[in-house]
């Protein structure tokens, strides 16, 4: 099997390829990296930060496997190019645990079932935290609305929905007590 | 999928990026990018250089004049519109396609200039500002100038711009009394191009329409203005017999083809019945303010 990635001796790649520096923000910590302008976000993010978590699905602006959060917003990363990035902030889903917890939202997944095969969790899980981020008490309707974005093909959907429902309701804490009626 | 190899530069003021666009002609503008990078990586285009204006201060706003038209700027993203807490007082239709456009994600980075420039006969943009007969202000190296959309796209894919001209902003005339409308798109799901779409503009005082316009999305070769079905509304009073004529009208203006998505009588019908439903829409609107 070959590898996917062939070293090649310098002199095979014409000098007048120019490549420019981006310096961007991923997952809270500063990056830099020499690139192509044609370099796709979501291959920066996977082949030179080996921040693999972003999956590349369709590879055709459909699926949103490549979801990430582009200074707070989700974009789809196989849709803009690394250089467009620079100076910019980046959240993939390994941004989301910390080293000891995982976010209420991938917990969410784990406790209401919301992955199968998992190819399509990273997006969806990014689209949840934008949404959430937005509107901390979201309808099932808004969570179906915001995560239209993002196919999946194994779970039909209903245990997605339950599970960013679920991570709202941690995320906004306990209820205040309902008031008493005829109070 | 990579692209062809290109230049990319991101200039920081509209007459550095013209600059780049004269010295370039095989230069395109790259604004939202979500049209144009899915067709570099399917490599129905590749350009030998982006000209991204993303970093161009001033192109970001959309909001009333105080001529009364709306100006909707060329960075300005779908999302933008979809959140905007005033416009649907000023334009109902506008508000109402606003997310119906792709899907949120895509939302997030398109632009209305963009999308209207990339004149793809299934935009929904394209529909709605033949509806409000809006404008496209460009910007070349001899100044400004301003086409009306009909005018602006020269066919599918193909708009009158000059390789070196940017179109800045979109410009919405100002309404003729009481702004109302909206968008109509029946998708077969989230992100699929339209089955068939109508963009419904009514300008009233009172109950009597001064002004209407509608365009028909995804239901021929280009976006269908169906100006003679427009016709039959303004002067009425959205009567009984004004929306069957111009329901049946906007039918016949659409020239679609069967195809995956239904027949073309099918999508014919589509057309007729969102044109009456939008009116409803218009005046149920009126009757809870009422």
């Amino acid at each position: 099997m070959t590898s996917l990635f062939e070293e090649v001796p310098p002199t095979a790649v014409s000098s007048d390829i120019p490549t420019t520096r981006v310096e961007l923000k991923v997952n809270g910590e500063t990056r830099a990296a020499n690139v192509e302008p044609r370099l796709l976000l979501a291959h920066l993010l996977r082949s030179g930060f080996k921040l693999t978590g972003t999956h590349t699905g369709c590879d055709t602006t459909n699926c949103g496997a490549c979801t990430v959060l582009y200074d707070g917003q989700p974009v789809k990363s196989c849709t803009m190019f690394a250089v467009q990035a620079n100076g910019h902030e980046v959240m993939t889903v390994e941004g989301l645990a910390t080293s000891s917890e995982l976010h209420p939202i991938q917990e969410g997944f784990k406790d209401e079932h919301g992955l199968q095969c998992g190819f399509c969790t990273p997006g969806m899980m990014m689209s949840a935290k934008a949404l959430l981020d937005e509107n901390p008490n979201p309808t099932e309707d808004e969570v179906r609305w915001a995560l239209s974005g993002n196919l999946c093909r194994c779970t039909g959907y209903q245990n997605i929905v339950k599970a960013v429902l679920w991570a709202a309701e941690k995320m906004r804490g306990p209820e205040p007590a309902a008031e008493t009626e005829g109070e | 999928m990579y692209p062809s190899r290109f230049n990319y530069e991101a200039p920081t003021s509209l007459d550095e990026a013209i600059a780049l666009l004269t010295a370039n002609e095989d230069a395109k503008v790259l604004a939202g990018g979500q049209s144009l990078i899915p067709m570099m990586k399917l490599r129905f285009a590749d350009p030998a250089m982006l000209v991204d204006i993303n970093n161009i201060p001033g192109l970001d706003k959309h909001g009333k004049e105080s001529d009364g038209s709306y100006r909707i700027g060329a960075l300005v993203r779908h999302a933008h519109l979809e959140k905007s807490k005033s416009l649907p007082e000023h334009q109902p239709l506008i508000a109402s396609a606003a997310h119906l456009v792709a899907d949120p994600i895509v939302r997030t980075r398109g632009t209305f200039v963009g999308s209207v420039c990339h004149a793809d006969p299934q935009g929904d943009w394209a529909s709605v500002m033949v509806a409000l007969r809006g404008s496209i202000i460009s910007h070349g190296p001899n100044g400004k100038r301003t086409t009306p959309v009909t005018d602006f796209v020269a066919g599918p894919f193909q708009t009158v711009l000059a390789h070196n001209e940017i179109a800045i902003e979109a410009v919405i005339p100002a309404a003729k009394g009481t702004r109302a409308g909206g968008y109509l798109k029946l998708e077969r799901r989230v992100g699929d191009f339209a089955t068939a779409g109508v963009a419904l503009a009514l300008d009233m005082s009172e109950s009597t329409v001064n002004d209407a316009g509608i365009g028909l999305t995804g239901v021929g070769a280009q976006t269908i203005n169906a100006s003679e079905a427009a016709a039959a509304l303004i002067g009425s009073a959205l009567d009984n017999d004004a929306v069957e004529n111009a329901a049946r009208l906007a039918a016949e203006a659409a020239n679609p083809r069967s195809d995956h998505r239904g027949s073309a009588d099918y999508k014919r019908h589509v057309i007729a019945t969102f044109v009456k439903r939008i009116i409803a829409n218009v005046q149920h609107a009126e009757m809870q303010v009422a």
